[in-house]
């Protein structure tokens, strides 16, 4: 009996949540901010669907509606990548330590 | 032309690199080194996928155009951004995460041989299922996080809007989206797929108006755990490891964020999420209000408070973020550090409109993070300080939540300000706070009342020291 490829995609999504649910609690509570931004800027990797849906199309038509959708979630996904990640820096760049002068 | 093998093996390592990125936020030092790799991820993800297709025709001339109109407003958002806007910024980011979402899996409906899924009409089972799951709960973190976005941006009212029926109405949509789902998989027809979609942004729509604006840390938490899971579901469809692990993650770091914030307010998950806190109580408190002598002051009697004691502990708000007075806070405490008196911040877990959002403030007006403290860290300090200054917090340092069993917000953790030798309230008027409640410590023998906008109040201080 063979196993579907679909259980082993569970067990990798199984075994990621207790991961996340592990390192999520480790995460120190005041960058609870930038975890959520950077978790934003991650969770748009979902371009990688976009970008499939987006080249779809074949050298005829680039335009199917099909591959639309595509090219609007590769733009959506981008905003969220750049804006998520570089607010992420800006935040994180923020915290400092006390300075040991005096 | 990357093989599909080796294609899985770099979104393996891109998934690893996103679990990374989340393990360096366990410390500031670390995290600048986390968000790199997170970057990282990103971009042997996003190559990947270019090199496995291996189309580089015009379409990928498109494609880029595309990803970088998007990066450019990202980029230009991210700058531009005050931090004080930081909770509208990322519920208008989990929208776009869950439209993208709504958005790839309609593409992979109407063309599904792109995505090795069977035929239009005739799509795989497995498949089908998990695209509506992520379309679905996509569609409900779009039209959730449009609603979060709009009542935190003020365009739309903060208190609760809910009507009769409410939640019987909701149910019923709730079952008619599992129905459909049944439905479109064993017709597979495409008037069923969007009518699914119009359900569901329907239901996220409905799902958030009845919560008040002050419950926004558990919404927005919330929502950044849907967005995860319309990740994962849409990764299922597609086969992507990347994907899967990474809605998985944020899934679970949305959902242990909601889990601390209910906690924060001694609230069940369900509990907010049936809403309409705030409305109810408002009436019950207006009664006995008026009689009650306040002491008030002003910034004067407030800085020769300050200039006699040897420690004070700040305890910021969301008021302070509306004022925007952390930058003239932080002058404040530098006057008083000059004077060598030992200055603390005091954060409670819902301060603010999100997660953290006061530590990112203070970060933001160079306040050293050693110098800002939990809840749990800091609350016996209180006990031996001599002044605590609250600026823009209420609820949070009721007493009422240790003392009046008949409170609405009995039980919920708060800051022992009470403790303290003397108490400076900054606040606007007497108005209760997001609960509805009023705070005792407003009559307090030892609490002085600084009735004015928390900026001005704070450089007056200042000026005074």
């Amino acid at each position: 009996m063979e196993i579907d490829p679909f259980i082993f995609r569970l067990s990798i999504f199984i075994l990621s949540i207790f991961i996340g649910y592990y390192v999520v609690w480790s995460v120190t509570p005041s960058l609870h901010t930038p975890l959520m931004s950077v978790t934003n800027a991650i969770s748009s990797v979902i371009i990688v669907g976009a970008i499939i849906a987006g080249l779809a199309g074949n050298s005829d038509s680039i335009f199917n509606t099909s591959s639309i959708f595509g090219f609007l979630a590769i733009s959506l996904a981008a905003i969220n990548i750049f804006g998520g990640f570089l607010v992420t820096q800006r935040m994180l760049s923020m915290y400092k330590k006390k300075k040991k002068d005096k | 032309m990357l093989s599909a093998n080796l294609s899985a093996i770099f979104y393996l390592v891109s998934g690893v690199l996103f679990i990374l990125a989340l393990r360096g936020l366990s410390s500031p030092e670390t995290s600048r080194q986390g968000n790199f790799f997170g970057i990282l991820g990103m971009i042997i993800a996003i190559t990947v996928t270019f090199l496995s297709i291996g189309n580089f025709s015009t379409g990928f001339v498109v494609v880029l155009i595309f990803l970088l109109i998007g990066g450019i407003i990202g980029a230009f958002i991210a700058y531009k951004i005050p931090m004080t806007a930081m909770p509208e910024l990322v519920a208008g980011f989990h929208s776009l995460v869950g439209l993208a979402a709504v958005f790839v899996a309609i593409a992979a409906f109407l063309n599904p041989e792109a995505f090795n899924l069977g035929s239009p009409g005739n799509i795989k089972l497995g498949s089908l299922i998990e695209m509506s799951i992520g379309a679905a709960v996509g569609a409900i973190t779009f039209s959730g996080s449009i609603i979060a976005f709009l009542k935190l941006q003020g365009i739309m009212s903060g208190s609760p809007i809910t009507f009769k029926g409410q939640h019987p109405l909701n149910a019923i949509i709730l079952i008619s989206i599992i129905v459909i789902t049944y439905l479109l998989c064993s017709t597979q027809s495409s008037n069923l797929f969007w009518m699914l979609l119009a359900v569901s942004f329907l239901i996220g729509f409905l799902l958030i108006i009845p919560i008040g604006g002050a419950d926004m840390p558990v919404v927005i938490s919330m929502l950044n755990s849907y967005s995860g899971w319309a990740a994962a579901g849409i990764g299922f469809t597609l086969e992507n490891t990347a994907l899967i692990i990474t809605g998985a993650l944020v899934g679970s770091s949305g959902a242990i964020l909601s889990y601390i914030m209910c906690k924060g307010m001694n609230r069940s998950f369900f509990n907010v999420i049936l809403g309409g806190f705030g409305a109810t109580e408002q009436s019950a408190s207006t009664q006995n209000k008026e009689q009650k002598p306040v002491k008030s002051g002003n910034a004067d009697d407030a800085a020769f408070l300050m200039k006699n004691a040897s420690s004070v502990i700040i305890v910021p708000g969301y008021g302070m973020a509306v004022a925007q007075a952390q930058h003239a806070l932080r002058e404040m405490v530098d006057t008083l550090k000059k004077n060598d008196i030992k200055v603390s911040y005091a954060i409670h877990p819902v301060a603010g409109r999100m997660p953290g959002h006061m530590n990112v403030l203070l970060a933001e007006a160079n306040v050293p993070y050693d110098e800002v403290f939990e809840l749990e860290e800091i609350n016996n300090d209180f006990a031996n300080a001599d002044v605590a200054f609250v600026i823009g917090a209420n609820d949070v340092t009721n007493p009422a939540a240790k003392t009046d069993p008949q409170s609405p917000i009995y039980g919920m953790p708060v800051l022992d300000v009470e403790k303290c030798k003397s108490v400076l309230f900054v606040k606007r008027s007497l108005s209760p706070g997001y609960a509805g409640i009023d705070n005792d410590l407003f009559y307090k023998e030892n609490t002085l009342m600084l009735f004015a906008d928390a900026k001005k109040m704070t450089e007056d201080i200042t000026k005074n020291l």
